[in-house]
């Protein structure tokens, strides 16, 4: 097993974010993550990758407890994320910003590599033309592909996306659904957290359920999808809920 | 793979990453500063004045000074109004050292390294603080470390240290001397702008970069970040630990409130902040331009009383219309020009 969380909580004075979650992840599947907002998927991705540590539980990671440990622990064991609120290092060009992940990830290379590899991946995920020009003079979709591009260049062996396909008009989905593939071929494992429950049934191999902090479902796509207490949970959501029917 | 590689080496590299398949030592921006700061340094050696000396021995001292203070101003995003505090107690070191007898050198690296100890021991303690809360804190360092030496025997409590004048006899006399320490303060603040090149364009350099633009997100790509910061600091102290030597050597005495003045940590954020936070050659442009103003308003009977004033006006007016300074607002108007102004 890749990831390993054991009955994870995290609760945030009277707020329990999480409530007793745990699940395991082999390699090189993708796993989606949904919920309705505020159920606590970023607060799981928050627990995994150490921003904070759960109130009680175990996360361990390639066969390490990382419970505790910091960011930056995990990030060099090569787990790498990006942020549902896209943040780019606006001072820096696209190509620096690249670098900071191949620099500071899994392989933690020199400068004139990290370079050489930022290029690549910019390349790949279609910001090549962009690598002089400053972070903050993207627009949301560029910075969207900025933060998936600084996570591939950490070369990570686990992939936590935030709401990539979030605020993408219908093409950029199709494009970044496609890239996602990609990486997957490439062999990373993926956790994502998604709304676009199409984009989901296409990619993901198993989906995890959040609501008020506890996962109330799991299973493939199409399991999920016709699952009651899932539609039940998205009724509060008209708009999902009506998502969700159309793709089960 | 192999093959892969060796034809992207004959491909013409992107300009952008050019700068990173170059040698730092092979950087024209690199030279360009050194050769205008050296120039103008060797000016007075090469007419021999002494009145010209003296006013560039400050300009100098402030270059050095605001270099530093970028590494950890500039590049890694973090206010400090206290940093003459390094300055001062490198000063007070040296001072006590070759008082006791030690060589100058001697004493110059005792005063950089009792500054990067003094950086290494706080960084750990207070740059978990961010924004106005570290800043804060450097102020009250200051202030205590003030306090500390004017009640602190050794160094003379509050009338502070005197050289001997037999100090200077091993350097030709109290004249020779003060050559001898503008040579060295000029071989300072070349080094202390290649530090500040070097750490700019080094792997440990964005590291510290990524920290200024968004703390958390550089800690979630995997920079260690409390480490790199105390880097940061120890790096930006060591430095004005080492110009406080020679500074009080040629003064021929020290006292807590020469050594620990508030306001000269504030005009050197004025200097970083006028040229250019951020950027290698901002600080030494803010630094010499700062001086050349100052040395005016100094001589000038009508404004003789206003100089902080005016650096305090200086300083609301940058802040208000070129955040970036002098040279980041040229990068940033004319983006060819990155290339040439480190």
């Amino acid at each position: 097993m890749l990831l390993h969380v054991h009955n994870v909580s995290k609760s945030f004075g009277g707020l329990q974010a999480l409530n007793d979650v745990s699940f395991e992840l082999p390699e090189g599947q993708i796993l989606g993550l949904i919920g309705p907002n505020g159920a606590g998927k970023t607060t799981l991705f928050n627990v995994i990758n150490c921003v904070y540590p759960p109130t009680t539980g175990r996360v361990t990671f390639r066969g390490a407890d990382v419970t505790g440990k910091k960011p930056y622990d995990v990030s060099r064991m090569g787990m790498a994320r990006t942020h549902q609120i896209v943040r780019p290092l606006s001072e820096l060009t696209v190509r620096e910003n690249v670098m900071v992940g191949a620099c500071y990830g899994s392989h933690g290379h020199r400068l004139r590599e990290a370079a050489q590899i930022a290029d690549e991946v910019l390349a790949f995920i279609g910001l090549g033309e962009r690598a002089d020009q400053l972070a903050g003079s993207l627009n949301v979709a560029q910075k969207k592909r900025l933060e998936l591009a600084r996570a591939l260049a950490a070369r990570p062996q686990l992939l936590l996306l935030d709401e990539v396909l979030a605020g993408l008009n219908p093409s950029e989905v199709g494009a970044m659904v496609e890239t996602i593939q990609h990486i997957r071929e490439t062999g990373v494992t993926i956790i994502m957290i998604e709304h676009l429950m199409h984009a989901l049934m296409k990619l993901a191999d198993y989906v995890l359920v959040l609501e008020f902090g506890e996962l109330i479902a799991s299973g493939t796509p199409e399991e999920v999808t016709s699952n009651p207490a899932v539609i039940e949970a998205y009724l509060g959501d008209p708009k999902l809920a009506e998502g969700l029917m159309d793709s089960a | 793979m192999k093959d892969q590689q060796q034809s992207s080496v004959a491909l013409p590299l992107p300009a952008g990453r050019a700068a990173y398949a170059l040698g730092v030592w092979r950087n024209p921006g690199l030279w360009l500063v050194l050769a205008v700061v050296g120039l103008v340094g060797a000016y007075p050696i090469i007419t021999n004045q002494a009145a010209t000396r003296e006013a560039i021995f400050t300009t100098l001292l402030s270059i050095a000074l605001a270099s530093s203070l970028n590494i950890l101003l500039g590049y890694t995003g973090y206010v400090s109004f206290g940093h003459v505090v390094f300055f001062g107690l490198g000063g007070y070191l040296g001072m006590y050292l070759l008082n006791s007898g030690v060589g100058l050198p001697v004493a110059v690296l005792a005063g950089g390294m009792i500054a990067g100890l003094l950086a290494f021991l706080l960084g750990s303690a207070i740059l978990r603080l961010r924004g106005a809360y570290f800043a804060l804190a450097t102020i009250g360092i200051n202030e205590a470390m003030r306090t500390f030496i004017s009640n602190f025997g050794p160094f003379g409590g509050p009338t502070g240290i005197s050289l001997n004048f037999a100090v200077y006899k091993p350097y030709g006399g109290a004249a020779q001397a003060l050559w001898l320490t503008y040579y060295s303060l000029l071989s300072l603040t070349l080094v202390a702008i290649v530090l500040s090149f070097q750490v700019k364009h080094s792997k440990f350099g964005l590291g510290l970069r990524a920290i200024r633009e968004d703390e958390d997100a550089a800690e979630v790509m995997g920079v260690i970040t409390p480490r790199a910061k105390t880097w940061a600091y120890v790096l930006s102290a060591i430095i004005p630990g080492m110009a406080g030597v020679l500074f009080f050597f040629k003064n021929g005495n020290i006292e807590p409130l020469d050594a620990f003045r508030l306001h000269f940590s504030i005009e050197l954020l004025v200097m970083v902040m006028l040229g250019g936070q951020g950027t290698v050659l901002g600080p030494v442009l803010g630094a010499a331009g700062y001086q050349q103003l100052r040395g005016f308003l100094l001589t000038n009977p009508t404004f003789k009383d206003y100089q902080l004033v005016l650096a305090g006006a200086l300083l609301l007016l940058i802040v208000l219309f070129i955040p970036a300074g002098a040279i980041g607002w040229l990068r940033a108007r004319f983006p060819r020009l990155r290339r040439v102004l480190p």
